[in-house]
């Protein structure tokens, strides 16, 4: 979803101070809440052996997710899911070479990946470059044994043959509209939503 | 706003020191892989323009540009066509027209790469010219102050040395006073610019009132064979009263950091023991200058002068 919306930093458009966030909720932290635990749920199926699995957050709006899912799978399974922090910015396939460059975010890859189940963790899949990116980023690192993806919002438009394992919420968008995770407060620490913002009026959506 | 070139920090704003510091962080991470290569610039062609003999910047642009997977040319025209009488810029706009995404200039004259950059589609990136800037040095000295004090804001930076000839300190004092720092050189009176107050810094001529309460304590080379004599008595002299040892660097901040744009003068800026262990931080400076040199290739390759796009793509 990075790749969707240069050049801002991340997906969480900045607010004035008191002014109330623009665009419709799709998920509210609740929502979000139950669609994690769900997914928690279904990697802990497709994986029986769970001491191999590694979450990889997509920043940003990736890594409070995979804190979470790793947060649930502890509960219910009583594993400690490694959490990674893997930036795609250098592997996109869209740099413009004139003009701005985006804003690098951090990567921290606590272990090893070779030979691990890695999940990708990616607030919103929509064209599926970013997954592409960050599928050649974790090849620098390792061989993984296997990657799977979870999208919290999967809004079709796909333009590479990348399908996700685990979806949060489909949901049906236009192109042009654009659709972030943010956190209630203006940080992604506490409460989070889905938004969906209308139409960039300038048409760069 | 980052313009197209890097000609030296006087040009830049705290804001586009911050944006290159802050991409350098992430380029040092890259360097710490196992695989210390990111394919963001692939395709692309840097060339190091060194009119001027260098090893260690030379080698830290080619290893910054081949970590970004960009293709490298390294051209020291002095060995070739200058002999032919080649004029620089003719030399220039020949590479010009070969296309590359940037040009790393470095001259012995201040101001060739301006003179480069203004013929020129492709960005110069400045790696050293005269008596001028060295940019890329200083952002290089900044980005290893910030790791190792975690702020450069309020900090007392002590310079010693020849500051008359030397880039780097004048690409230092831009930046350490740009990013809130208080800045003090010192020197024998010969060394010291006339007007170098006007710029905001302080100027010594003890080293004992400079270090007090500095936080970091940079030291320059001396060129030994051209200035003895003529600057100062002698080299053992400048040493004595110049030459940082860890009894002199007793006058600055117990935690104080010594830094040092080498090559070293073993015994002469920095005695021996100094030179090789902490609080010099000599070694961390050449790592991060591969991370800062990634950043600033990372921010300003390929951005091309516009007339120049818009003429390739018709």
């Amino acid at each position: 979803m990075a790749q969707e919306t240069p050049p801002s930093i991340g997906r969480v458009p900045p607010r004035g101070a008191g002014a109330a966030p623009a665009g419709r909720t799709l998920l509210d932290d609740t929502a979000i809440a139950r669609a994690l635990t769900r997914i928690a749920h279904e990697i802990l199926e497709r994986n029986e052996d769970v001491s191999q699995l590694y979450l990889v957050a997509i920043p940003n709006g990736g890594v409070p997710l995979a804190r979470r899912l790793a947060g649930s799978l502890r509960q219910i399974a009583e594993v400690e899911v490694p959490v990674g922090v893997l930036d795609t910015t250098l592997y996109r396939d869209d740099l413009k070479m004139t003009g701005e460059r985006p804003l690098l975010r951090r990567t921290e890859m606590p272990s090893a990946v070779d030979e691990r189940v890695v999940v990708l963790v990616d607030d919103v899949v929509k064209t599926g470059r970013t997954i592409r990116a960050a599928m050649d980023a974790l090849m620098d690192f390792g061989r993984p044994r296997m990657v799977q993806v979870v999208g919290l919002v999967d809004r079709g438009h796909r333009e590479l043959p990348i399908k996700l394992d685990y979806v949060g919420k489909n949901v049906p968008t236009s192109p042009r509209e654009s659709v972030c995770l943010r956190g209630r407060d203006g940080d992604l620490e506490g409460p989070l939503e889905v938004a969906l913002l209308p139409a960039d009026p300038r048409g760069e959506a | 706003m980052i313009g197209r070139d890097l000609l030296g920090i006087e040009d830049l704003e705290r804001s586009d020191i911050e944006r290159i510091l802050q991409t350098a962080v992430h380029m040092r991470e890259v360097g710490e892989r196992e695989v210390k290569k990111v394919p963001t610039l692939r395709g692309r062609t840097i060339v190091n323009l060194f009119f001027e003999a260098s090893t260690r910047t030379r080698a830290s642009f080619e290893i910054a540009g081949k970590r970004l997977s960009a293709d490298v040319v390294n051209f020291s025209p002095s060995a070739s066509s200058l002999k032919k009488a080649e004029s620089i810029l003719d030399t220039a706009r020949t590479l010009d027209a070969m296309d590359p995404d940037a040009v790393i200039v470095r001259h012995e004259v201040a101001g060739v790469p301006k003179a480069i950059a203004d013929v020129l589609d492709a960005p110069v990136i400045n790696a050293g010219d005269g008596a001028h800037e060295h940019p890329t040095q200083a952002l290089l000295d900044l980005f290893t102050v910030q790791q190792e004090k975690g702020r450069i804001d309020g900090l007392t930076v002590t310079i010693v040395g020849d500051i008359l000839h030397s880039r780097v300190a004048r690409s230092n004092i831009y930046g350490f006073l740009k990013m809130g720092a208080e800045v003090r050189v010192a020197a024998p009176p010969p060394m010291i610019p006339p007007a170098i107050e006007e710029l905001g810094v302080k100027a010594y001529t003890s080293l004992r009132e400079a270090l007090g309460g500095a936080d970091v304590v940079m030291a320059l080379r001396i060129q030994n064979e051209r200035l003895a004599g003529s600057y100062f008595p002698s080299v053992r002299e400048y040493a004595a009263t110049f030459g940082l040892d860890r009894s002199k660097l007793h006058y600055a901040k117990e935690d104080a950091i010594v830094m040092h744009p080498g090559p070293v003068n073993r015994g002469v800026e920095l005695s021996h023991d100094l030179a090789d262990h902490r609080p010099s931080v000599i070694l961390d400076q050449v790592r991060n200058g591969v991370a800062i040199r990634m950043a600033v290739l990372y921010l300003f390759a390929g951005r091309k002068r516009e007339h120049a796009q818009s003429r390739r793509t018709s």
